[in-house]
């Protein structure tokens, strides 16, 4: 019903605002969506003002495009408004004959030799300007579009990669104690909200409330009876709709539950197929899964029904007001009030009042659905990063390390080490055995700066620096740690060994690689070292991990190096062969072993047993089997139980024959 | 999820189309009551321009304002009917979207329960789901509203078209004349603007996944100091992202202007042509004023009509993947002789079972995964009495769940044969076999509800006071009483609520209900307190009592009491015999045992 009101209107709106009937009943299931967030937001409660400043700051340097879009936008608003005026003027000026009724400047122009007293040129001239109107303003338009999404897609270019960059030097501490899916979905979707909201709404609420205001003054300005009638129907029209989204909102929020019930429903059936089956369950599975799929048609229909009650009744308003504007607009014209142009003139100016204004409930949920997005985004920018004082040092490492009465504990519980002091001698190898959840794992995340003791907690010292007061990313160069379970990226296994030096020679991946052991196995696939490994390519075994691993941190040539159980998943022999030629060719450097197996502890210079984070013994070897003690146990199980005599025995049947034996 | 992001290019293709015909069906009534609503609005839509049309005619010109009231009267009724119109048939299509929805919900789930192991070990969870869930939503929903979006833009257009011939004939065919331009211009700039789209998207999921590597990696990157230098290269893609956005942007800035322009130069034409007929009294102002409207309205809905054809064409990718999965044959089907005589798994005939004993035998078996190419068991063959404990060992990924796999008719040997009491177990349906099997997986599986439902799941019409007894046996009752709700405890979406443990406890309440006469059980391997450990030592002990069994072991001391121990390496199986002998012949058992037992001794001595 809009649409006739348009017709001489022409313009953007009209596809916008048109958008919100014809082009898609289906809108108003986007509506729904706006209810779901309507939801979450309650549930949030109130948005920190503070956060904005945080995201503004990637605003910074485009300002000026949003300033541009703006002004295009207005002149882009104004010159549409011209339109309906041209139309007036052709049809009382020209076609009414009554030239008296046009302004000054419209009537010296026809007076122009060209056009006087030819009425058909003048028509001609008319339709020339609406066609000239309309290029200007296209190019506004044009103009307002581009300078947005630069401006925008700048912004959410700056907005990523401030957030990547700032993840990556937030402290290990935060990330630990952040779920990885939760922060992904906080720098995709959340952004994306963001995103959306600067493209798209940011300026169209300034546009609306300028369209509307200046719409209403012209009306105004040509008649302010009619200008009255059309403007009374704004307030209703947005108590109407704020009544509506408080009274659906509590049945949306049945309806979307049902939703994810469902979707559990059908999803543990799928990750327990082998249970259902097992059971022979499928019949039951099946309609337990009816019942549901039930329930969720039907809460929908229901709520399909009240949200078609709704917008229809909206539509009936919007249109009676569209009747009334017109029917007084007729008597008015018809008692001279009112001329004729003026008349289809102001039909199409209200035409711009209504359907903005139904759009504008949108635009503000979409508005808060941003607000929480950026304080979703914003908490992660809040967190601190990772900082060196400017003072911070860089003395050599190839030195002892001494941990000096150091105790530790993670956020709210008991410490994982306790009062621990020893020494580990520069050059020396140094072993230490302990179980889960002893503190071995923290001690490495200790002398990696991964976290920092508290200043009453003792301190660890490098050739007696305080290893506080070393630069972290110093220190973590000259620290070469394998893990346990090793994270390789997703590129290719020369790009992933070489990713600290990016740009080594060839040979000194193979060489790498080959004292890890694991060359012979990268040969074996088809794409050698540029086979991709990772999440998108061939997946590794946890031992080829491990070694591949070893070869990337060897590339690190650090003074210090640490093996957190990272040859559990590697036979013994393979074990063995790799700390041999390790030993060779690392000669000077500080090496930690960290393990369960007597055969490796027994080769080191001296082993550190921990138990519950204490110290329970110290020495080498022959001093530890010389005493009573968890060390000594130990070693009488894995060499001397019943099990070790026929481990042996294998162990020698094997040396002759069986070729099971040899490294995978 | 990979597979996920294939695109579907094929071109337009009848038959999956018709494949929709079926589901369509029942709804043919509502679609009627719709289609017509939908034209009375369209009718409606015209007509509107009319009344403005009248307004000028019949009284601004005629200086007149009698009949004034009967014609707000008569426009408020149309605008009331309308929206009669309008809230009869979205409920028309809100029931349509919803009740097909369900049905093809419902068909996939069914078929799904059919469907064999093959499928769920090649196809990810999350790929179905996306079929069983939004593909049928986004289907449904474009069934319903986009199919009658179309038909009002195309209603609406041929309507405007003949409104205008009754009008002026030649004042219609002039402003026509726009329509193949406009045509033209949509039809070039949403293929490229579609392209764009496309682009966006990958790059999008690009975003995502460095931003994965980028946290799962955190900790490796910072010990290997490269946070920078990732930082450096996310900057690439972002600036790619960045590239690809402005580009899409500026075709949209070009193309709707440019049509806009179409839509004025109508105007215009309307304003010269129109204007001059009305200077010679060949048309009324009224009608000048209706053909502006006319003039400008029929080019959203154009432009409709186009989005709509490539909104529903671009549905084609969601039909072929629902109907891609409803054409999924099973691997394993009962012959017709088996279902007459055991019936399917929906509708059981349990009078006609016989009694399962647990001898199992495979027969000079041979075997190969419908989606591998080496066979990974060649004539084996292997006598299991009933009673026999079975432990399977080896390297994770190495295939051990195969001879499980095959035992419990998951899949099917390729050549030889399975015997189950001395008949080859195709004799006999699955169900049978299947309501024979205690299956205790390593991650264990509940679903969500109450513990009491869940350990019922292994015997449907089982007593409250038969759940406790079970639960009892296996000391899940210990778990229970540690909950708030006792038995009506909610254990979560999939068991969250509780511990890898309890979980696995409540399992073997739900196998020891069923009573199997063949107990499966694929070891956990994540660490255990050291009291559930106890007490699931105790439960496994209490399943294997009597019953054929495989472990699928990962620990020492379960590995240790099995009759018989099935070495597998590279999926097949290399070594078998009991634990002495295995270790005494010093190949691949001997690798794996020593590895494991350096680690649980030293544990076991760290922990006491």
């Amino acid at each position: 019903m809009e649409i006739f009101s348009l017709g001489i209107f022409g313009g953007e709106k009209f596809l916008k605002e048109n958008g919100f009937r014809r082009a898609g009943l289906p809108l108003w299931k986007e509506i729904f969506f706006d209810l779901r967030f309507l939801r979450e937001v309650s549930m949030k409660n109130k948005i920190d003002a503070r956060n904005f400043g945080l995201i503004t700051r990637y605003l910074k340097g485009f300002y000026h495009l949003f300033g541009i879009a703006l002004i295009c936008s207005m002149l882009h608003t104004i010159l549409n408004a011209l339109t309906p005026q041209i139309f007036r003027y052709a049809v009382d000026g020209i076609l009414g004959g009554d030239e008296t009724a046009l302004p000054e400047v419209v009537q010296k122009m026809l007076l122009h030799p060209l056009l006087a007293g030819n009425a058909l040129r003048m028509l001609g001239a008319a339709a020339a300007a609406l066609i000239l109107v309309a290029i200007l303003s296209g190019l506004f338009s044009y103009g307002f579009r581009m300078n947005v999404t630069k401006g925008s897609e700048g912004f959410v270019k700056a907005l990523r990669d401030g957030l990547f960059a700032h993840i990556q030097r937030l402290p290990f501490r935060w990330h630990v104690s952040h779920q990885t899916g939760e922060i992904i979905q906080r720098c995709t979707s959340d952004v994306e909200v963001v995103r959306n909201f600067v493209t798209n709404q940011m300026l169209e609420v300034i546009r609306i409330v300028f369209l509307v205001g200046f719409s209403l003054t012209v009306m105004f300005s040509m008649n302010l009876q009619m200008a009255l009638i059309a403007a009374i129907f704004i307030p209703i029209v947005i108590l109407y709709s704020g009544i509506f989204y408080a009274k659906i909102a509590a049945r949306f929020r049945v309806a979307d539950e049902a939703e994810g019930v469902l979707s559990t429903t059908v999803q543990e059936n799928l990750t327990g197929v082998r249970v259902v089956r097992a059971f022979g369950r499928e019949k039951f599975e099946i309609s337990r899964f009816d019942e549901k799929n039930e329930t969720f048609a039907n809460l929908w229909i229901q709520l399909g029904k009240l949200m078609s009650l709704y917008w229809s009744l909206g539509d009936l308003i919007t249109g009676l007001q569209i009747m009334t504007v017109i029917s007084v607009g007729a008597l008015l014209a018809v008692n001279g009030q009112l001329t004729l142009g003026e008349f289809l003139a102001f039909v199409s100016y209200n035409s711009t009042l209504i359907w903005p204004v139904r759009g504008l409930g949108r635009i503000l949920s979409e508005m808060s659905k941003a607000g929480v997005s950026i304080d979703r985004v914003a908490y992660i920018l809040r967190a601190e990063e990772e900082k060196d004082p400017p003072e911070a040092l860089t003395p050599p490492l190839d030195q002892d390390i001494t941990f000096e009465n150091v105790t530790f504990r993670y956020e709210g519980q008991k410490p994982v080490l306790d009062h621990l002091s020893f020494t580990i001698p520069a050059g020396s190898t140094f072993a230490i055995l302990g179980s889960t959840g002893s503190g071995k794992s923290t001690m490495v995340h200790l002398l990696d700066r991964l976290y920092d003791l508290e200043p009453d907690e003792g301190k660890i010292t490098i050739g007696g620096v305080d290893l506080r007061q070393i630069r972290r990313d110093y220190l973590r160069h000259g620290i070469g740690l394998v893990l346990q379970e090793p994270f390789l990226f997703s590129r290719t296994i020369r790009e992933n060994i070489a990713i600290s030096r990016p740009g080594s020679r060839m040979e000194e991946i193979r060489s790498a690689a080959g004292i890890a052991c694991v060359d012979e196995a990268i040969d074996t696939f088809t794409d050698g070292y540029d086979t991709i490994v990772g999440e998108r390519g061939v997946t590794l075994s946890g031992g080829q991990k491990q070694r591949v691993a070893i070869a990337r941190m060897l590339m690190q040539q650090a003074p210090i190096m640490i093996f957190d159980d990272s040859l559990s998943a590697v036979d013994a022999e393979t074990d063995a062969k790799i700390r041999a030629s390790l030993r060779q060719r690392m000669g000077s450097a500080t090496v930690i072993l960290i393990s369960h197996r007597i055969t490796t502890l027994m080769q080191a210079d001296q082993i550190l047993v921990l138990e519950d984070g204490k110290l329970a013994q110290q020495g080498t070897h022959a001093q530890l089997i010389a005493q009573e003690g968890i060390y000594k146990n130990i070693y009488d199980i894995q060499m001397s139980s019943s099990d070790r005599e026929l481990i042996e025995s294998g162990r020698s049947a094997s040396s002759d024959s069986t070729p099971a034996l040899t490294s995978p | 999820m990979r597979i996920d992001e294939k695109e579907y290019t094929k071109s337009f293709d009848i038959h999956i189309w018709k494949r929709l015909l079926p589901f369509l069906r029942p709804f043919t009534r509502t679609f009627v009551m719709v289609i017509v609503m939908n034209l009375l609005c369209a009718a409606v839509d015209i007509m509107l321009p009319l009344f403005q049309r009248a307004a000028i005619d019949n009284f601004i010109q005629q200086d007149t304002t009698q009949g004034l009231w009967l014609f707000s009267l008569v426009y408020a009724l149309v605008i009331a009917a309308q929206t009669f119109f309008v809230i009869l048939f979205a409920r028309g299509c809100m029931r349509i979207e919803m009740k097909l929805g369900r049905d093809m919900k419902r068909a996939c789930f069914t078929h799904l329960q059919t469907l064999s192991f093959s499928y769920y070990n090649t196809t990810p969870v999350g790929y179905i789901l996306a079929r069983v869930m939004s593909d049928t939503n986004r289907i449904a929903g474009m069934a319903a509203w986009q199919s009658v979006d179309l038909l009002w833009s195309l209603s609406y257009v041929l309507g405007v078209f003949a409104a205008m011939l009754l009008l002026n004939v030649k004042l219609a065919l002039t402003i026509m004349l726009i329509v193949p331009a406009i045509a033209l211009l949509t039809a070039y700039f949403q293929n490229r603007i579609l392209h764009w789209n496309r682009k966006i998207r990958k790059q999008n999921s690009k975003i995502t996944n460095a931003y994965n590597e980028g946290i799962m990696g955190a900790k490796t990157s910072k010990t290997l100091v490269i946070e920078d230098q990732n930082s450096e290269e996310f900057t690439v893609i972002t600036e790619d992202m960045r590239r690809s956005g402005i580009k899409a942007a500026r075709l949209n800035a070009i193309f709707i202007p440019l049509v806009l322009l179409m839509g004025t130069i109508a105007t215009a034409i309307v304003i010269r042509q129109g204007g001059g007929m009305v200077l010679d009294n060949l048309l009324m102002l009224g009608t000048l004023s209706a053909f502006a409207s006319y003039a400008t309205g029929i080019f959203e809905p154009i432009q409709q009509i186009a989005r709509n054809l490539s909104e529903i064409i671009s549905m084609q990718a969601n039909i072929e993947r629902v109907i891609g999965l409803l054409d999924e044959q099973p691997q394993i089907t009962d012959t017709p002789e088996v279902v007459e005589k055991y019936g399917t798994s929906l509708d059981p005939k349990p009078e006609n079972w016989e009694p399962l004993k647990g001898d199992i035998e495979f027969e000079d078996v041979s075997f190969q995964y419908p989606d591998g190419n080496e066979e990974v068991l060649s004539h084996f063959s292997l006598k299991i009495p009933a009673g026999t404990t079975v432990a399977i060992v080896g390297e994770t990924g190495a295939g051990k769940s195969t001879l499980v796999n095959l035992a419990c008719r998951f899949f099917e040997p390729t050549s030889g044969r399975i015997l189950i009491d001395g008949r080859d177990y195709r004799e006999r349906s699955q169900l049978w076999l299947h309501s024979n099997i205690g299956y205790v997986l390593q991650s264990p599986h509940l679903f969500s509800g109450t513990v009491m439902e869940n350990i019922r799941y292994g015997r449907l019409d089982a007593t409250d006071e038969e759940v406790m007894e079970a639960a009892r046996a296996v000391s899940a009752h210990l778990v229970v009483e540690k909950l708030e709700n006792g038995w009506q405890s909610d254990v979560g979406e999939g068991g969250d609520r509780l511990s890898t443990g309890e979980k696995q406890l409540i399992s073997f309440a739900r196998a020891v209900l069923a009573n199997p006469r063949i107990f499966v059980l694929d070891e956990a391997t994540s660490s255990i307190d050291t009291q559930t450990e106890q007490l699931i030592q105790n439960a496994i002990e209490y399943l294997l009592k009597d019953r054929t069994s495989f472990l699928i072991a990962h620990r020492l001391s379960t590995i240790r009491q099995a009759d018989l121990i099935l070495v597998v390496r590279d999926g097949r199986i290399v070594e078998q015999g009991r634990h002495e002998e295995l270790l005494r012949l010093g190949g691949y058992y001997h690798t794996l045992y020593s590895r494991q037992f350096e680690e649980e001794s030293a544990m076991s001595i760290l922990q006491r």
